[in-house]
């Protein structure tokens, strides 16, 4: 504060930053601490063997591979339908665009049970799906397709504003320098999508990667087959294998913080572009 | 005269325009299909089936499913839950804003980072924490049984663990509102005397009330919906420990499918709500938005 030579007149700065730092490290600092800490209980050695059994690296595959799979459809279609809700005009359009944030909105348990009911064999969607030797509920592909649901409005509203702030001067001036309509896109307009794109891709990613609450219905359950790590960790602790649910939870942890910092970083990098183009 | 002219040349220009920097009709409809398809498949038809699933069996096994005591239970621990957690979060809110945004200081963007942890936290790994700190072995688990007093399997577990969850909502919401408004007319209220607490009572807060109420319904259907967390620190006990999405999973498992989708419906009808309102405070801000620039320029 001594270094700014204007001093900033404002009354509350101790007691706000006080407050914040004070509820910060009791509600989430001091308990994942806890987590790091449970697991120094264990030796080096224990703990690499508890995350690399055949079942856990089983399961890391799973719930990686359906995160990649989900998020890779919601950057696909999720571009699309910010394109549709932003350039497009159709009936029903703004129902459509308030929709969109259900996942958001809905508890992860009715998405679950919603989801397996639709995708049973049995189901809507399911009874269609099954003459064409397509499984999706309690296979693999029903986390992905519960996983798909989880992120889908984040790479549609990641990429909606950048959209919406595009101006038209730029795409004009690609029409009337000869470009057609593909060209525009793929070098003019997708380029200036990609920040936001990748942001809402590893979102949608780094969500799917802890779910737990709507996967676990449609999954199934198997052990080595569509078992996610987070329902690791509840077996685990149903146990009272403490240590064990812990430092399955560590490994989850520090790959959900790296997450977290690329999506910072990516943020960081769109914001700084936007305002450039600016 | 001169308006038809200028109607004309806009509407030559909007021709021209669309012409230049638009797509084929063929292409634009399929476009539409095409995504309108993908949202049914994922939200419209899986929505859809929560409402015809609960009233499969008809209305009055419905609202029996609605009325049993266990039911109510569970929608009163949810209503608790969220009315403790709510306003917790609100408070941090406000204050981890009004620092952020009205002042500069060291290691700001850690902060930043460091609200958002809880996002990236799975939400089966914020149960545990919990029960790793409060549980029978954890650090205060001997001293809790020695005074009696129950923290994991019980209420206050509960609400810690939508605590966590929802922690950086409102905060998220108002950092870069309350930063794009800048400080100038607290500053205003200061030179003319105002304290402290009229200014954010006076100034701020009607400044952010869109942004506030947008980060409180958000909270608030998280907060309401919260599973995996919950589940963890619960234990499941029947009328004492479920929320509403723990009993819709505990009568789905005992294949009472027609009363867990009735409990889940209430839940999805909270959720449009929740949408719904979302809609209108952004249509509200955004009109205020519009109504206040005139005066800028």
């Amino acid at each position: 504060m001594a270094k700014n030579k204007q001093k900033n007149v404002l009354p509350g700065f101790n007691l706000s930053l006080g407050y914040t730092l004070l509820y910060l490290s009791l509600i989430v600092l001091i308990p994942l601490s806890a987590a790091f800490f449970k697991t120094t209980e264990l030796t080096f050695a224990e703990f690499w063997h508890t995350v690399t059994t055949p079942r856990v690296i089983a399961s890391y595959k799973l719930t990686f591979g359906a995160s990649l799979f989900a998020a890779v459809i919601n950057a696909i279609f999720g571009l699309l339908t910010a394109w549709v809700l932003t350039r497009y005009t159709f009936p029903g359009k703004k129902l459509v665009d308030a929709l969109v944030d259900l996942p958001f909105a809905l508890p992860t348990a009715v998405a679950g049970i919603a989801l397996t009911a639709v995708y049973a064999t049995n189901g809507w969607l399911g009874s269609l799906l099954e003459p064409h030797g397509i499984k999706v509920a309690f296979t693999p592909l029903g986390v992905v397709v519960a996983l798909t649901f989880i992120g889908l409005p984040f790479v549609v509203r990641t990429v909606q504003p950048v959209l919406e702030d595009l101006e038209a001067e730029t795409e004009e001036a690609a029409a009337s320098l000869g470009a057609n309509r593909w060209q525009t896109f793929s070098r003019v307009i997708l380029p200036a999508l990609w920040p936001a794109l990748l942001t809402g891709f590893a979102l949608a990613f780094a969500r799917a990667v802890g779910e737990y609450g709507s996967v676990i219905f449609i999954a199934g359950n198997m052990p080595m087959v569509s078992e996610i790590t987070p329902l690791i960790i509840i077996t685990k602790l149903e146990q009272y294998d403490y240590a064990g649910a812990t430092a399955v939870a560590v490994v989850m942890l520090v790959i959900s913080f790296l997450l977290l910092f690329a999506i910072n970083g990516l943020q960081w990098w769109s914001s700084r572009r936007n305002s450039a183009s600016r | 005269m001169s308006t038809t002219v200028s109607q004309l040349a806009h509407y030559n220009a909007k021709v021209a325009r669309s012409r230049a920097t638009s797509e084929p009709a063929w292409i634009r409809w399929s476009l539409i299909i095409v995504s309108l398809l993908f949202l049914s498949l994922f939200l419209f038809i899986p929505l859809a089936a929560v409402f015809t699933e609960a009233l499969r069996k008809g209305f009055e096994t419905y609202i029996a499913a609605l009325i049993e005591p266990d039911a109510l239970s569970a929608i009163k621990l949810t209503l608790i839950a969220a009315a403790i957690a709510l306003p917790l979060n609100l408070v941090f809110g406000v204050a981890a804003a009004w620092a952020i945004a009205k002042f500069e200081f060291k290691g700001k963007s850690i902060l930043i980072t460091l609200i958002d942890l809880p996002f990236a936290v799975s939400p089966v790994i914020a149960g545990l924490i919990y029960v790793l700190i409060f549980g029978l072995q954890g650090w205060f688990g001997e001293w809790l049984i020695d005074n009696d007093l129950k923290v994991i399997f019980a209420i206050p577990g509960i609400v810690l663990a939508t605590i966590f969850v929802t922690f950086p909502f409102i905060a998220r919401e108002l950092i870069p509102l309350m930063q794009a408004q800048g400080k100038d007319e607290e500053e205003a209220g200061l030179v003319l005397g105002a304290s402290g607490w009229q200014i954010l009572w006076h100034i701020t807060l009607p400044n952010i009330k869109w942004g506030l109420l947008y980060g409180v319904i958000l909270t608030n259907a998280r907060a309401m919906g919260e599973f995996g967390a919950v589940s963890v620190v619960s234990g499941h006990i029947r009328g004492m420990t479920n929320t509403m999405p723990l009993h819709v999973e505990i009568l789905y498992n005992e294949y009472n499918y027609a009363a867990a989708f009735a409990v889940a419906s209430l839940l999805a009808f909270l959720a449009l709500i929740t949408l719904a309102l979302k809609s209108y405070i952004e249509w509200q801000s955004a009109r205020s938005v519009v109504a206040a620039k005139p005066v800028d320029e």
